[in-house]
C-alpha cells in the first residue's frame, strides 16, 4: 500500500519522467532473436503508437513491456521501478485475440472487478455502470464466447478498462471490425485517455494511428525502425522499412 | 439348468416386483459409490486443479505418479485396505473391516486418482488459455484455481461420471474389504459375483440388468451435459 502511494506522488512530483521505460530489451525463441535490443520512454498520459508488418514483434513487445514474458535480455521499468506484479495490477491489456471467461458477459465484467478487490455492492454498481459505458446492455447475461468478435472487442476493453489503469496496452482492439464497431472502440481509448489513462496501442490503420496517437514506433524484425511524433513519422518516415511499408499500405486502394 | 429366456424373464420379475433385497443392495451400492465418489471430488478436483494450473519442481513426476495410479488393479487397493484396517492393521482398532466404510475407503483410494489426473488435463487445458489474461488482470493463486475449476465445471461433471461409472462396477476392492455380508455389506457386483458362483442366476442377472440400466443413464448424462455445455458456448 505505502509503496503504491509513494509511487503516485512520486509520479505527481516529476510528470515528465518516463511511466514505463524499457533497456535493452531482447526475446528469443525457437534459437532466435525475435525482439533485438529495444530501448523505449512512456511519459504519462501519452498515447503511443506501435505500427510495423505483421510478424515484426508487436504483440511480443506488448507482452514484454506488460509483464506477460520475461525478457532473455534487457529489462521493463514501471515508476523507475522493476516490473512486478503489483505494478502490473496498475495496468491493462486488451489482446489480440480476445480470452473471455465461460461465463455471461456481466459476470466476465464481476470477474474483473473482484480480482481487482471491488465487491458488495460497489461492484454491483461499478459492473451496471462498465456494461452502460460499453453499451452491452441488451447482451448482458449472454455467454460472452458466443458475442461476435466487435462486441467481444468491446467487452475486452470495458473491462481492460475496470478500475481505471494508469496504463493500457491494447493490441490491434478494431482489426476486422466494421467502422461503427471502430468508432465505439475508439470512443472507448479517448475516454481512456481523457481520464489519464497512458496508452500503448498497436495498430495497422494509419488513420486511427493519426486520430489517437501522440508518438510513433515503427517495428522491423523486433528492432525500432524509426520514432518519432505520428505526423511526422507518417509523412516523412526517413527509416526504409517505414517508407516501404507506408507507401505500400497508402498506394494499395489506389492500385485497379 | 434352465434356459437363458426363462432366468431372464425371472430376473425381470425380481426387478419389477420391487424384491426388498434387490432394493437394499441397490440402495447400499449407490450410498457406497456416490459417497466414495464424492470423497473422491473432495480430495481430486483441487489437486488436480492446482497440478494442473502450476509449475513446481517435480511436477511431471507429480503427473505420471497420478496418471500411474489411475490404472490401480482394484485387488491390490483392496487387499492394501483389507491390510490397514484388518485387526493386526495399523487402523484395526476402527473396527472398519467388513463395514460399508471401508468399502468406501477403498473406493475412494481407487478414484481419486482417475478425478486428479482427468481433473489435472482439464484445469491444464483451459489454464493455457486463460493464463495471459489472468496474469494480465493480476489473478491471486486462489482465485485462479477457482475460476478455472468454475469455468471447467462441466467437463468436471463429466470427470466425475466417469469415476462414478468406474466405481459402481468395481468388483475386486469391495469383495475384500466388505466381504459380502448379507444385509450388510452386499453391493450389486459382489452380489452377481456370489450369486453366480452359488447358481442362483436369477438374482444375479438382475443386478446385472440394473447395472447396465446405471450405465446407460451414466452415459445418456454425459451426453445431455456435453449438450448443455456446447449450447452455452461453454466448451
Ligand atoms: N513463443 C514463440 N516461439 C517462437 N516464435 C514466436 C513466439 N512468439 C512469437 N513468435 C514469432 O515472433 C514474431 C513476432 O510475433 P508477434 O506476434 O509479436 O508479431 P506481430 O508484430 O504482433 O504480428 P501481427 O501484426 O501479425 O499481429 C513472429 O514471427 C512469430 O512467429
Ligand atoms: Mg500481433
Amino acid at each position: 500500500m505505502s509503496e503504491a502511494l509513494t509511487n503516485i506522488s512520486a509520479h505527481s512530483a516529476v510528470t515528465s519522467a518516463p511511466l514505463l521505460s524499457a533497456r535493452g530489451l531482447c526475446f528469443d525463441a525457437g534459437g532466435q532473436r525475435l525482439i533485438d535490443g529495444i530501448d523505449l520512454d512512456i511519459a504519462p498520459g501519452r498515447c503511443t503508437v506501435i505500427m510495423g508488418a505483421n510478424g515484426s514483434g508487436k504483440s511480443l513487445l506488448l507482452r514484454l513491456l506488460h509483464g506477460l514474458i520475461e525478457p532473455t535480455d534487457g529489462a521493463v521499468s514501471w515508476c523507475g521501478q522493476p516490473l512486478d506484479r503489483a505494478a502490473r495490477r496498475e495496468q491493462a491489456m486488451v489482446f489480440q485475440r480476445p480470452v473471455m471467461l465461460r461465463r455471461s458477459v456481466a459476470a466476465n465484467l464481476r470477474f474483473a472487478l473482484s480480482v481487482r478487490g471491488v465487491r458488495g455492492a460497489k461492484r454491483k454498481a461499478q459492473e451496471e455502470e462498465t456494461i452502460a459505458r460499453a453499451r452491452m446492455d441488451a447482451l448482458k447475461d449472454k455467454p460472452a464466447r458466443v458475442l461476435s468478435g466487435g462486441e467481444q472487442q468491446r467487452l475486452a476493453m470495458a473491462r481492460a478498462m475496470i478500475g481505471a489503469p494508469r496504463m493500457l496496452f491494447l493490441d490491434e482492439p478494431t482489426a476486422s471490425l466494421d467502422p461503427a464497431s471502430i468508432l465505439a472502440i475508439e470512443q472507448l481509448i479517448q475516454e481512456a485517455r481523457d481520464n489519464g489513462t497512458t496508452i500503448v496501442l498497436v495498430t495497422h490503420d494509419p488513420g486511427q494511428a493519426r486520430r489517437l496517437g501522440d508518438d510513433l514506433f515503427f517495428l522491423h524484425g523486433g528492432r525500432i525502425a524509426e520514432t518519432g511524433p505520428i505526423m511526422q513519422v507518417l509523412e516523412k518516415p526517413t527509416s526504409k522499412a517505414a517508407q516501404a511499408w507506408l507507401s505500400g499500405r497508402l498506394f494499395v486502394p489506389n492500385t485497379p | 439348468m434352465e434356459s437363458f429366456s426363462a432366468i431372464l424373464i425371472e430376473a425381470i420379475g425380481l426387478i419389477l416386483s420391487w424384491d426388498p433385497d434387490v432394493i437394499e443392495i441397490i440402495m447400499l451400492s449407490l450410498r457406497v459409490t456416490l459417497t466414495a465418489v464424492a470423497a473422491a471430488c473432495l480430495i481430486g478436483l483441487p489437486l488436480g486443479a492446482i497440478v494442473g494450473a502450476f509449475r513446481f519442481p517435480m511436477r511431471t513426476g507429480v503427473i505420471v505418479a497420478m496418471n500411474t495410479l489411475m490404472g490401480l488393479p482394484p485387488v491390490v487397493v483392496g487387499l492394501l485396505v483389507y491390510l490397514m484396517l484388518s485387526a493386526s492393521g495399523p487402523m484395526g482398532v476402527l473396527g472398519l473391516l467388513y463395514t460399508p466404510t471401508a468399502m468406501i475407503i477403498a473406493q475412494t483410494i481407487l478414484v481419486t486418482p482417475i478425478v486428479a489426473a482427468l481433473t489435472r488435463q482439464v484445469i491444464e487445458d483451459l489454464n493455457g488459455e486463460y493464463a495471459e489474461q489472468f496474469a494480465s488482470l493480476g489473478v491471486g493463486p486462489l482465485d485462479r484455481v477457482l475460476a478455472l475449476l468454475w469455468d471447467a465445471r462441466y467437463s468436471l461433471l463429466t470427470v466425475a461420471l466417469a469415476g462414478f461409472g468406474r466405481a459402481v462396477a468395481e468388483v475386486g476392492a469391495v469383495i475384500i474389504v466388505g466381504g459380502n455380508i448379507n444385509h450388510v455389506t452386499r453391493v450389486m457386483t459382489t452380489t452377481i459375483a456370489l450369486e453366480t458362483s452359488k447358481g442362483n442366476l436369477e438374482l444375479a442377472l438382475a443386478l446385472g440388468l440394473i447395472l447396465l440400466v446405471i450405465a446407460v443413464i451414466v452415459n445418456g448424462l454425459l451426453m445431455a451435459i456435453r449438450g448443455t455445455a456446447a449450447r452455452a458456448a461453454y466448451v
